[in-house]
């Protein structure tokens, strides 16, 4: 069995286009406004959070392959190249790196304007738009980018789908058939998505934007983070409702050493729905995935009642993310253990319609000298 | 545990095939299949789901559904939310359960390849949200059971059984990579058994992005051809019943193939074109026969990917020629395509069962309506139906976005 280390993160939220944007938006502890969603033939509108644009052109998007991109590929790209950053700099660029995006919508930007045209006629539907809507198209252009990508695979599911793409990144770097692994949740906001939620959840608001973790096999070139399990996934059935899989997801994290109840924090550093939590070093944090969903959270909020511990719910301050909202759980899981404001954090994602999954990862005390200034313990805010 | 996993054991398991189902426009089930397959019997006609009197294309090869689907543990209600593809799915899935004798059971990896899943629930959501805007009938069913991992998690548990859902979604390459997959997942220890296949209904928007690509044969479809002007759509699904070696001695049960090696990587070329030399085709076949443990000389038939696009055939007919070296001039090769056209995210899995049928029943399938080779191909393409001596396979698959896939099956005897 080999040990598997956290070499980079980047994300794409609305809160802005890395992961400092991010991290500043949760310790801020205030959900993100809200933008207005126009719904075609319907005065009312959607509501949304918009990423916003990047304050310059990134570079990348020089690149032929980006030009006719949707927003999504843009995501995907950013957020794998921030947490390729590191590795990249100081690693021989003929490794082999590995690919796996995690989606749960997808494209659904092209893929409505292309059925649109198609309905309207298709004999004039655009050519350009249809490549562009297929679940594959945003690893497709990523491996154009980087160039030595050697194994790739998209894979669909509800957000906990994420931790199967991190045990399959796993996976490949234990049999060596990569030397790190990308392992990517994306999505992108469209109407149409919104209206589909607010059918689903009507207190949940849309959001979009990618979460990256770049896996690797050594510890030398980490961010002093190991990914220290990944739970079984806990698939609902009529035999194993959601909420006894998420309970069961939080009986085999307590068997990996999550504790029954973590220890207490003072009244000060208790949970401030969403903020992250001024606390001592040695306590383990709880990422979860509550958000606005009543309906939705019930189940996880349920699991984890008795969790008196740390706790950060990143889709209370940037809305419903999809498997994008499951990657940024993830990074901000990796950002608070890098900081080393935690010696490990937990995370619980209980999907909408698949699985209950949860992961933890802790320090490399190893691999801490290898930090970026960037990651050093007191940057986030409390 | 999906992290860490126990200890790999020592030598991967032999991974062998208890159970197959397929449902494409030649049939539902082995049967039929294996007779149209055998005779290259081509399944088009015009397209009837949905309009298409404005598009370059007219014809498709459709299945018929039939009036009601096999008695299953899921009631009425949940029966009838089920759209084509789910209906596909599930037709393939039970006939490789039926066939591999399992009972129901807990944490059964269900492993499978689809581009477009409930397509066609999305379509139908779009269409109303536009049209009727203010009408949510069927909007918060549609916006659930649009989605793939829904469907095959209704699927295991029509079956009784339940278990871990992998969706994977590399367009055209989504079948065989989730058919090797799931052999992965065996090899490690991970599994001992395990689900795999691949499903995709027909649906306007599909149809029409290939038609505005002009990637549709608006004559018929000729993998390999040197006059071939494009592919055809179908539909379908197959699903196959994998465990080891060993599981399937204990049971005594009848083994119909074993599935020895598997290869993907992927090419950065294009989002919708292949390299055209082929190199990652050629890859992905080394690595297949790698692991398989065979040499271009050991292979009896190439089942290959086969659009009859001008550009995928060129493509791969330069990989097999490099692969194949002396062989090719002798090894037998064939697209299925011609007969029941490109079924996407299910094309790698129902070519995985057509190989079985080839290793089963001794024949290889031919393209009947193949006239004129492309010069590019110095390998021969089974344009007859034939009996032969067939002992190891090669299936290959390539997806829009550049993941390939190649999958090496043996004869069991």
């Amino acid at each position: 069995m080999s040990r598997i280390f956290v070499a980079g993160l980047g994300a794409v939220s609305p809160a802005g286009w890395n992961v400092a944007a991010l991290r500043a938006a949760l310790a801020q502890g205030e959900p993100l406004p809200v933008q207005s969603l126009e719904r075609p033939g319907w005065e009312k509108p959607l509501r949304a959070r918009l990423v916003p644009n990047p304050t310059s052109r990134p570079e990348f998007l020089a690149h032929p392959r980006l030009r006719r991109a949707s927003p999504i590929t843009h995501y995907v790209v950013a957020s794998a190249l921030e947490a390729m950053a590191q590795w990249r700099a100081d690693r021989d660029p003929g490794l082999r790196l590995g690919l796996v995006v995690c989606l749960q919508s997808g494209c659904v930007n092209y893929s409505c304007r292309f059925y649109e045209e198609t309905l309207k006629d298709p004999a004039t539907a655009s050519p350009l738009l249809f490549p562009e809507t297929v679940y594959a198209a945003p690893a497709s252009h990523l491996a154009a980018v980087l160039g030595n990508i050697s194994l790739a695979s998209s894979m669909v599911g509800d957000p906990a789908a994420f931790l199967q793409g991190i045990s399959l990144g796993a996976q490949w770097l234990e049999e060596k058939r990569v030397d790190a692994c990308l392992v990517i949740g994306a999505e992108e906001t469209n109407w149409i998505l919104a209206d589909a939620l607010w059918h689903l959840e009507r207190p949940a608001v849309l959001t979009a934007g990618a979460g990256a973790i770049c896996l690797c096999r050594e510890p030398e070139p980490s961010i002093g983070v190991e990914l220290a399990a990944v739970t079984d996934a806990h698939t609902y059935s009529a035999q194993k409702t959601r909420a006894q899989a998420a309970r069961a997801m939080r009986s085999q994290l307590e068997k990996l050493g999550a504790p029954a109840s973590c220890r207490p924090a003072s009244e000060q550093n208790k949970k401030i729905a969403g903020r992250m939590p001024a606390l001592p070093v040695d306590v383990e944090l709880l990422c979860d995935g509550v958000g606005n969903g009543p309906r939705t959270d019930v189940a996880e909020l349920n699991a984890w009642r008795d969790w008196t511990g740390p706790r950060i719910s990143p889709k209370r301050i940037l809305g419903e993310g999809l498997m994008a909202a499951a990657a940024w759980q993830c990074v901000t899981a990796c950002d608070a253990v890098a900081g080393g404001r935690f010696t490990t954090a937990n995370v619980s994602l209980v999907g909408s319609n698949q699985q209950a999954m949860g992961a933890r990862f802790v320090r490399t005390d190893s691999a801490i000298s290898h930090l970026s200034p960037g990651w050093s313990p007191g940057n986030i805010r409390p | 545990m999906l992290f860490p996993t126990t200890s790999p054991p020592q030598a991967p398991p032999r991974v062998v095939i208890t159970g197959a189902g397929i449902v494409t426009a030649l049939g539902l089930g082995w049967k039929p299949n294996a007779e149209g397959f055998r005779a290259g019997r081509p399944a088009f006609r015009p397209v009837s789901h949905f309009d298409v009197r404005r598009q370059r294309a007219k014809n498709a090869a459709e299945v018929d559904l039939p009036a009601t689907l096999p008695p299953t543990r899921l009631s009425a209600k949940q029966t009838a939310r089920f759209d084509r593809a789910a209906s596909l799915l599930l037709l393939a899935t039970h006939e490789a359960w039926q066939q591999s004798g399992w009972e129901p059971m807990e944490n059964l990896p269900f492993v499978l390849g689809t581009t477009a899943g409930g397509m066609s629930f999305g379509e139908a959501y779009f269409r109303q949200a536009v049209q009727t805007p203010r009408r949510h009938h069927h909007q918060s069913t549609r916006a659930v059971h649009y989605q793939p991992q829904v469907q095959a998690r209704t699927v295991l548990e029509a079956l009784g059984s339940n278990g871990p859902v992998t969706i994977v979604s590399n367009a055209c390459a989504s079948g065989s990579n989730a058919v090797g997959h799931a052999w992965e997942l065996i090899r490690c220890g991970q599994a001992e058994r395990a689900l795999a296949g691949g499903y995709d209904a027909l649906t306007e928007l599909v149809f029409s992005g290939f038609d505005a690509l002009q990637a549709l044969s608006t004559t018929i479809c000729r993998p390999f051809d040197a006059r071939r002007d494009g592919l055809a759509l179908g539909e379908g699904a197959a699903v196959v019943a994998l465990e080891t070696l060993e599981r399937a001695r204990r049971r005594g049960v009848p083994i119909l193939g074993e599935l020895i090696g598997y290869g993907t990587a992927i090419d950065q070329h294009h989002l919708t074109q292949p390299q055209p030399q082929g190199d990652t085709t050629l890859t992905v076949m080394k690595q297949a026969c790698t692991t398989a443990g065979v040499a271009p000389e050991d292979v009896d038939y190439i089942n290959a990917h086969g659009t009859g696009t001008v550009l995928n055939d060129s493509s791969e007919a330069v990989a097999i020629g490099h692969w194949a070296g002396q062989r090719a001039a002798t090894l037998p090769v064939s697209s299925t395509k011609a007969g029941i056209g490109h079924l996407l995210g299910a094309a790698g899995a129902v070519e995985a069962v057509v190989c079985l049928m080839t290793l089963r029943e001794q024949w290889l399938p031919p393209e009947t309506l193949f006239e004129t080779p492309d010069p590019a191909c110095n390998f021969p393409i089974v344009h007859q139906p034939r009996d032969a001596r067939v002992h190891v396979v090669l299936s290959n698959s390539f997806g829009f976005g550049g993941v390939n896939a190649s999958l090496v099956l043996r004869r069991w005897t």
